[in-house]
């Protein structure tokens, strides 16, 4: 056996890490993303054949992307003898440009702008960044939103299909259009974090996996368009948020409140690095939606004890989150620390005002159990009580309802 | 180049009066104008009213003709516009100007068939 010998885990862990650069540089060569993917997918096929025996190659992503285009450009010569236009097209696009591996961040810029054009729907950008960047199974992905396997495979094919016929450019878009392209973009990778951190519908609180892809993902964003200011903004917010994930879960799995949690076990690397991006997007001073929830974040992360945060500079950055991109939710928030600042009672008023105001957030769970905490708080526990059960009612997460359940019965038989 | 299908949907009910009218199919003009100039122009056509529609179907070498649109629904297909482009963002810029112009109308975008891409 060879010294480099890799076994089936080295080359699975090269998939998930260098599939996308791979899938990237080669829809380049390609002009088509599905033909780009089944040739990365044959190469990983030989990889899992060859490296086993013949050791791990100096640049496994290189010698990826080298036999992927073999083999496509092989693929693609039988079927342009069966006269298919497509393949014939390809071939001729092939032909032409080696694939250079200076050019793969531009590539995985490209990939990314087209995974996540507005033409296709949230969840079809969802599932394809997840796939075609991220190197998650399809299975997995379908795992991930409880969907059954061929849903989420045909949301996938479908997804792929409208890109080449409907003519989704392959390209990052120019300067006019790129803020508002670069939104969706950075929607799509926070869209996965917090399905990951909140895990919606699921039984557990979170999807460790769908963090850490995310945080992956907006890594590689800010690492090419390392003078966006949001984009190093949402990286802030998700290691700020993520860094918190060890006490976020008690040992019986459910959920901790922030000002419950054990300081100590968050992790302070992640926060270092955090709190280092959000210094540097002030010195920057062009503040975003991200931005300031990366600096809401920050706080948080700077007192040393719940009863240390300072709350009135929370409040401070919650007007301006308000003022830049008005949100029930944001709203909803400011309230938890408004109570903080002015007393339960002015925090309840902001929350029912809200409620009356916007018909979804009656229905939401936050606004339940914020209103059940301030109730409480003001020695109401009746409607405590009653605010606790309109949060169960509304949860989709059984980890989530048995927390409410617990604080429900902590209120007494009220 | 490709070609892309934009189609206009109007909803059902009285033709708006002429002074409504006017100024939209003065903008039409000019886009169809644009187009032209930007060699993107295949085709365009408002079309009459969905009563003046017939079906046409073929059964076992007999032609069954039905009086009314295909499918009656609250909206139509008003007009349609045939465009060439490189690719879907450059065909939503135009379909862009014609949802301005047939603003509060829903403008779809449809790839046709056959054409290679950019």
């Amino acid at each position: 056996m060879n010294a480099n010998a890799a076994s089936t885990a080295d080359v699975e862990r090269v998939f998930r890490a260098e599939s996308g650069r791979a899938v990237a540089v080669l829809a380049r060569v390609f002009g088509d993303i599905g033909m780009a993917e089944d040739a990365v997918q044959d190469a990983f096929a030989m990889a899992l054949a060859r490296w086993p025996e013949g050791g791990l190659p100096s640049s496994p992503v290189g010698w990826i992307i080298t036999t992927a285009r073999n083999r496509g450009i092989d693929r693609l010569r039988r079927e342009s003898s069966r006269a298919d236009r497509h393949a014939q097209a390809a071939l001729l696009h092939a032909g032409g440009e080696p694939a250079e591996e200076n050019a793969v961040d531009d590539d995985r810029l490209r990939l990314i702008f087209t995974c996540c054009h507005p033409a296709l729907a949230t969840t079809a950008q969802v599932a394809l960044t997840l796939r075609l960047l991220g190197g998650l199974t399809t299975p997995a992905i379908a795992r991930t939103f409880l969907v059954p396997e061929a849903t989420m495979a045909q949301r996938i094919v479908r997804a792929k299909a409208k890109i080449r016929d409907a003519g989704i450019p392959y390209r990052v878009p120019d300067t006019p259009e790129l803020p508002g392209r670069l939104r969706a973009v950075l929607a799509v990778v926070y869209l996965i974090f917090t399905e990951g951190h909140s895990a919606s519908d699921g039984t557990g609180l979170v999807r460790e996996d769908l963090c850490v892809e995310a945080v992956r993902l907006g890594r590689v964003l800010a690492e090419l368009l390392p003078d966006e200011e949001e984009v190093l903004g949402l990286l802030a917010l998700m290691l700020l948020v993520d860094a918190r994930r060890p006490a976020r879960i008690d040992a019986e799995g459910l959920p901790v409140r922030l000002a419950d949690q054990d300081r100590g076990a968050w992790h302070q690397g992640a926060i270092g690095e955090g709190l280092g991006i959000v210094r540097h997007c002030l010195r920057r001073n062009r503040p975003g939606p991200y931005q300031i929830q990366a600096a809401i974040n920050a706080v948080h992360s700077d007192a040393t004890t719940a009863a240390a945060t300072d709350w009135p500079q929370i409040v401070a950055l919650y007007d301006h989150l308000l003022a830049l991109a008005p949100s029930p939710i944001a709203a909803l928030h400011r309230a938890v620390a408004v109570a903080e600042v002015d007393g339960p009672d002015a925090a309840l008023a902001i929350v029912d005002g809200l409620a009356a105001a916007h018909a979804a957030l009656r229905e939401h769970r936050v606004m339940h159990a914020i209103r059940a905490d301030l109730l409480e708080r003001l020695g109401r526990p009746g409607e405590a009580v009653r605010a606790c059960d309109a949060a169960i009612a509304c949860s989709g997460n059984e980890a989530e309802r048995r927390v409410l359940a617990r604080r429900r019965a902590a209120l007494g038989g009220h | 180049m490709k070609r892309y299908l934009l189609t206009i949907y109007q909803p059902d009910g009285p033709i708006p009066p002429p002074e409504f009218l006017e100024p939209i199919i003065e903008n039409l003009a000019r886009l169809n104008d644009d187009l032209r100039r930007a060699g993107a122009w295949v085709f365009a056509a408002g079309l009459h009213p969905p009563d003046t529609a017939t079906v046409v179907r073929a059964r076992e070498g007999d032609l069954l003709l039905t009086d009314g649109p295909f499918t009656e629904g609250k909206e139509h297909i008003g007009g349609f516009t045939v465009i060439r482009a490189v690719d879907l963002d450059a065909a939503l810029v135009w379909a862009g100007r014609l949802a301005g112009i047939v603003s509060p109308l829903a403008v779809e975008v449809r790839p046709i068939q056959g054409d290679d891409a950019a």
